[in-house]
């Protein structure tokens, strides 16, 4: 017998509220075609449910997003309420990388490396239009348009910067991709790590 | 005698060209005897080297200088250098006259490839080392095959050079290194809590005690003076906004009163106004904010929310008049873009009968507190290098320079206002940090004095469709909340600037991070870092 | 009063009816075990919950709120996240070394842990040293932290180890000291006669001024100890990211985190055992009808409410103030703390050879 799921839903806002239900809804008939067994689908969903509420950023800020960023982590946005609020500074602990601002090239390796750093599961939300598109300067001659050209993005967040609220949106977007993702056969760490090596062999001496 | 007659009589060679500031055309083999007479010559005496624009004027490559002479009444001079050799183009250094022009004068190779002889260390400052071209010049190939993304992290590069003219007149190579062999040098950055962005230095320990800065820039550099050249006058305002994005407001205005000075456009008195009291209320935001990051950076957390609440308070009223929270884009050519809310007035008496109240709040919370200011005292910057290393805005006031924009040559409502120039004598990151507090009580004072006298009139001047500035070039100062901003345009009579340069008080402010972190210990570094509050994109632009 | 030794009597003479000795031991050893382990991350969930809303409040903010009622389940979905989140092995590592630093910082934790007084007839290990051997244990994690410094391989995580080495090697002496007061005004180091001596008047009463001396000298050494602010050095996460866990991620991060918070727990605990009265509830010598009353609120919720009154002080200290400087750290412990320690003790000495106690 397969466990099948009717509905994402997250606490903190109604699926009604949400303006894009159609992707979801592809990914969780697509979900529901290749199925689990009971036991297994619903650990998967005990675990979802724990990675979803315990979105831990890693404080990655280049410039104007940073700042709303931190009025996020502040008063009156509070996002310590979702479980979102302790950012780790080491990338090992980080569960997912905002990346709040624009990258140039002298930054995307050093960005690429701290995804790489990033235990896994990993997510990368791309806040701003810099991150998004390479924004106002995306004619320039250093600039990387968009993070998506280097690192695989799961949330964009457009906005020149984003007001608090829409970084929320884009949290809870995430949390929802969370709620469906399979943690058992669906991500094969093993084969992420050999390739991994296989792009960076000089590391790979040990293994 | 006059400054003319006497640069005539010390460099017979030189021509002059009257303007906003005076020019004076120098070719390059004079120029280091004028420039140790324009320091130490005590007639001349300019002792502030305020900005370093490099140049191509396409048959030739050059520098602007721009100095000011702070003994007398902050009286400007500018210099033009120029080269023709476009392959290995050579300008004396003067970064050992005027310290400022060390991290300068390394952008200005790194956009033009001009190398300067005698520079201690000719490295590229934004740019990696392996980047192909000079992105500035007029002629630059921006084929992105040239210089794709880079898929490996740049090599740390202990090597620099150093270009020393010999006997006979040939110009040598020197290489050196920026590190001994058995230093032990921690990273710190570009990723890094407290860089305040991406800023990285490289820090040679000895124990826990700093032996050496090697500041390494260029992680948020867009290259916007670059894009500027592409764009319209009316479309380049946007860029002010996302450098130093805590003086948003000051930046924009810096830029319109430059293209207004231009033009010769009068600015309607309500917009001179309104202008004023944003950039006031930009202040107090981003002294808030640099209240909050100096105490998160030493590790009381609470002060941090604490200095938020109250920014929230002024982002609120720029969010009703002008539509967001930061990168307001509010000034544009001739005034501004839209009138006041009508809860304008309202909201802004509100926050200033609050404010004196929560500074003291601030004090009992953070600074009043016997730990942090154990902590603060420290990195100390004498007036005399304050000076010398150009290190304008609170940091400067901190080392008891008096270098306050708004006094020293008055602009936009300044003159009809009256308030003290926050000066202390500490020259230490407990008198930046006080200044900061005090500058608030300040701008408060200056938006009460202004905030029942806003006069009432159209928010902007009639500016043609199109703007075309005429053939020239313009430099302009406004003090934002960091220091001295400078915007420099040259006009070659098109719909595009033929080059804009930005001259950001941050810039500055990183090059003293050396000087003031040798001999105290890695936790200073994050204090003095906080204390002189430097915003990375600002830095980079 | 109850007397938790019924139960546990009971239970003895329950297994002792059943099985021979050796099994009865070894049921008991186990069961135990079990129980200690599961009040351990309980406590340290509890613990990480407490000071998240605690803190939220020092800052007008209102803390976790929306996984399950007031946040409550947010302890639950970090621990599920953080069980199965990758732990990454690193080149250049001393192998070993890295995945034996936790486990040590975590054993040291658990031992001090046993030895807690938690009610009447509720403590599993009484040493005629107690108070000694609690001491001697906790100062074990500082090798944990420093293994996990070398061990990384990465200059933060080492510049981070030795800060800690140095802040609580020296931090041990004042705490020591301070302890060795209340000793000295106890006769004892059993951590049962300690507790049975506050039975009139708690020792902080006590030894009048000497005693408060101490408990002051003893909740900043306290702090220092568990690295927590202001004395935070070892992570201080705007100098060192995160200090000597760097390099960890998973479940071994996860180990120095719960250890870290159970810490705070077991310094509180120990100050309100040698200070507070432990288990004891507040007595006044001769008030029978008051006594009675005291007496009717279960111990173990005595020695609960003033560990986690202690506590709160602590979390206070932390989110209230700036952290030092190594320098000015060391130059606070060696030039004022322990001086002050010292003549502290000998006036303790001289109160109780004179008499002066209450």
């Amino acid at each position: 017998m397969a466990v099948t799921i009717d509905d994402v839903k997250i606490k903190s806002m109604k699926t009604e509220d949400f303006k894009d239900n159609e992707y979801i809804e592809k990914l969780v008939e697509e979900l529901n075609a290749t199925g689990a067994n009971v036991a297994v689908g619903k650990l998967d969903q005990l675990i979802n449910w724990g990675i979803s509420n315990s979105l831990w950023p890693l404080c990655f800020g280049t410039s104007c997003c940073a700042i709303e960023f931190m009025c996020l982590g502040a008063a009156r946005y509070d996002m310590a309420r979702f479980g979102f609020e302790v950012a780790r500074n080491s990338p090992r602990q980080a569960d997912y990388i905002m990346v709040q601002g624009t990258i140039v090239h002298k930054m995307a390796p050093a960005l690429v490396r701290l995804y790489d750093q990033l235990a896994e599961p990993k997510y990368v939300i791309a806040c701003g239009g810099c991150a998004v598109s390479g924004g106002p300067f995306k004619k320039s001659y250093c600039v990387v348009d968009g993070v998506d050209k280097i690192l695989p993005v799961d949330v964009y967040i457009p906005g020149c910067p984003p007001r608090p609220e829409a970084m929320f949106y884009g949290l809870m977007q995430l949390q929802r991709k969370i709620k469906i993702q399979k943690f058992f056969g669906g991500v094969n760490r093993k084969e992420k790590i050999k390739d991994f090596f296989r792009k960076h062999p000089e590391d790979a001496g040990e293994y | 005698m006059s400054v003319k007659d006497k640069i005539s009589k010390i460099c017979p060679s030189a021509t002059f060209e009257e303007g906003d500031v005076l020019l004076v055309n120098v070719p390059a083999e004079d120029w280091r005897a004028l420039a140790e007479a324009l320091k130490h010559d005590p007639e001349l005496n300019f002792d502030v080297l305020s900005a370093v624009v490099g140049m191509d004027w396409k048959e030739t490559l050059g520098v602007m200088y721009y100095f000011t002479a702070t003994s007398r009444n902050w009286e400007m001079l500018s210099v033009k250098v120029a080269v023709a050799d476009r392959e290995n183009p050579y300008i004396d250094t003067v970064s050992d006259l005027w310290k400022v022009a060390n991290f300068q004068e390394r952008e200005v190779y790194d956009f033009y490839g001009i190398k300067f002889i005698n520079h201690p260390d000719m490295r590229r400052f934004f740019l990696r080392n392996d980047w192909k071209g000079y992105p500035l010049r007029k002629d630059y190939d921006a084929d992105p095959k040239l210089n794709p993304i880079p898929e490996d992290d740049e090599k740390n590069e202990d090597a620099t050079v150093s270009y020393v003219k010999d006997p006979n007149g040939v110009i040598k190579p020197i290489p050196s290194r920026v590190f001994e062999m058995h230093d032990y040098v921690m990273n710190i950055g570009p990723q890094h809590p407290s860089t305040h962005g991406v800023m990285r230095f490289r820090v040679a320990l000895n124990g826990e005690e700093v032996k050496k800065i090697d500041v390494v820039s260029g992680y948020i550099h867009r290259g916007i003076e670059k894009l500027c050249e592409e764009l319209g006058y009316p479309q380049i305002l946007h860029f002010t906004d996302r450098m130093d994005y805590m003086s948003a407001h000051q930046n924009r205005h810096c830029l319109c009163a430059c293209i207004e000075k231009a033009l010769g456009l009068q600015v309607p008195d309500r917009a001179v106004v309104i202008r004023t009291i944003m950039d006031e209320l930009m202040r107090i935001s981003s002294h808030l904010l640099a209240f909050g990051c100096t105490a998160m950076d030493l590790g009381a957390t609470t002060a941090f929310f604490y200095g938020f609440r109250e920014r929230e308070m002024v982002l609120d009223i720029f969010e009703k008049t002008c539509g967001a929270r930061m990168s307001m884009n509010y000034n544009v050519i001739g005034g501004v873009i839209a009138d006041l809310h009508p809860d304008f007035v309202k909201d802004v008496k509100a926050l200033l009968a609050i404010m004196p109240e929560r500074l003291k709040e601030y004090h009992t919370v953070f600074s009043g507190n016997i730990i942090a200011k154990n902590r603060l005292h420290v990195g100390h910057l004498s007036k005399k290098d304050a000076i010398n290393y150009c290190i304008t805005g609170p940091s400067g006031r901190g080392s008891n320079w008096s270098c306050d924009c708004r006094k020293k040559h008055p602009y936009a409502a300044y003159d009809r206002v009256e308030f003290d120039e926050v000066l202390l004598d500490g020259c230490d990151s407990y008198s930046r940090y006080m200044v900061r507090m005090k500058e608030i009580e300040q701008s408060c004072r200056i938006i009460e004095q202004l905030i029942d006298r806003i006069p009432e009139g159209d928010i902007r001047a009639q500016v043609p469709k199109i703007v075309k500035l005429p053939v020239g070039h313009w430099y302009t100062q406004v003090e934002a909340s960091r220091g001295t901003f400078g915007v420099y345009i040259e006009s070659d009579g098109s719909k595009n600037p033929y080059r804009v340069h930005f001259q950001s008080p941050c810039f500055n402010l990183v090059g003293v991070m050396d000087l003031c972190c040798r001999g105290n210990m890695i936790a200073d570094v994050i204090t003095i870092g906080a204390a002189l509050d430097f915003v990375i994109p600002d830095i980079d632009r | 009063m109850f007397d938790f030794s019924v139960i546990t009597n009971w239970f003895n003479n329950l297994l002792l009816g059943c099985m021979p000795e050796w099994a009865t031991v070894l049921v008991e050893c186990i069961v135990i075990a079990v129980i200690l382990l599961a009040a351990y991350s309980v406590l340290a969930m509890f613990y990480i919950f407490y000071e998240r809303k605690l803190c939220a409040y020092f800052q007008c903010r209102l803390g976790p709120m929306r996984v399950g009622p007031w946040g409550l389940m947010q302890l639950f979905a970090d621990v599920i996240k953080m069980l199965i989140k990758e732990i990454i092995s690193l080149k250049g590592t001393d192998k070993f070394l890295f995945k034996l630093a936790p486990y040590i910082v975590v054993a040291a934790s658990v031992t001090v842990f046993a030895c807690l007084p938690w009610g009447y007839g509720l403590q599993l290990i009484n040493y005629n040293i107690g108070i000694f051997f609690m001491l001697a244990v906790s100062s074990l994690g500082v090798i944990g932290i420093l293994l996990a410094g070398w061990a990384s391989n990465n200059k933060y995580s080492l510049v981070g180890a030795m800060r800690s080495g140095a802040q609580m090697v020296s931090y041990e002496i004042s705490m020591g000291l301070a302890l060795l007061a209340i000793v000295c005004l106890a006769g004892t180091m059993d951590i049962n006669e300690l507790v049975w001596a506050q039975e009139n008047c708690w020792f902080i009463f006590k030894g009048q001024i000497p005693a408060i001396i101490a408990f002051v000298l003893y909740l900043i050494a306290a702090t220092a100890e568990t690295n927590r602010g202001p004395f935070d050095l070892p992570e201080a996460e705007h100098e060192l990211t995160a200090g000597f866990h760097t390099e960890y991620s998973g479940i071994s991060f996860g180990m120095f985190y719960l250890s870290e918070y159970l810490n705070l727990f077991i310094v509180s605990g120990i100050a309100s055992l040698m200070f507070l009265g432990g288990w004891m509830p507040f007595h006044i010598a001769g008030w029978d009808g008051f006594n009675n009353v005291m007496n009717w609120i279960p111990s173990i919720v005595w020695f609960l409410g003033k560990t986690f009154f202690i506590s709160y002080i602590i979390i206070w200290f932390k989110w209230t103030f700036p952290r030092v400087r190594i320098d000015q750290l060391l130059a606070f412990e060696w030039k004022y703390l322990m001086p002050i320690a010292l003549v502290n003790l000998c006036l303790m000495a001289v109160c109780v050879a004179l008499g002066w106690t209450f």
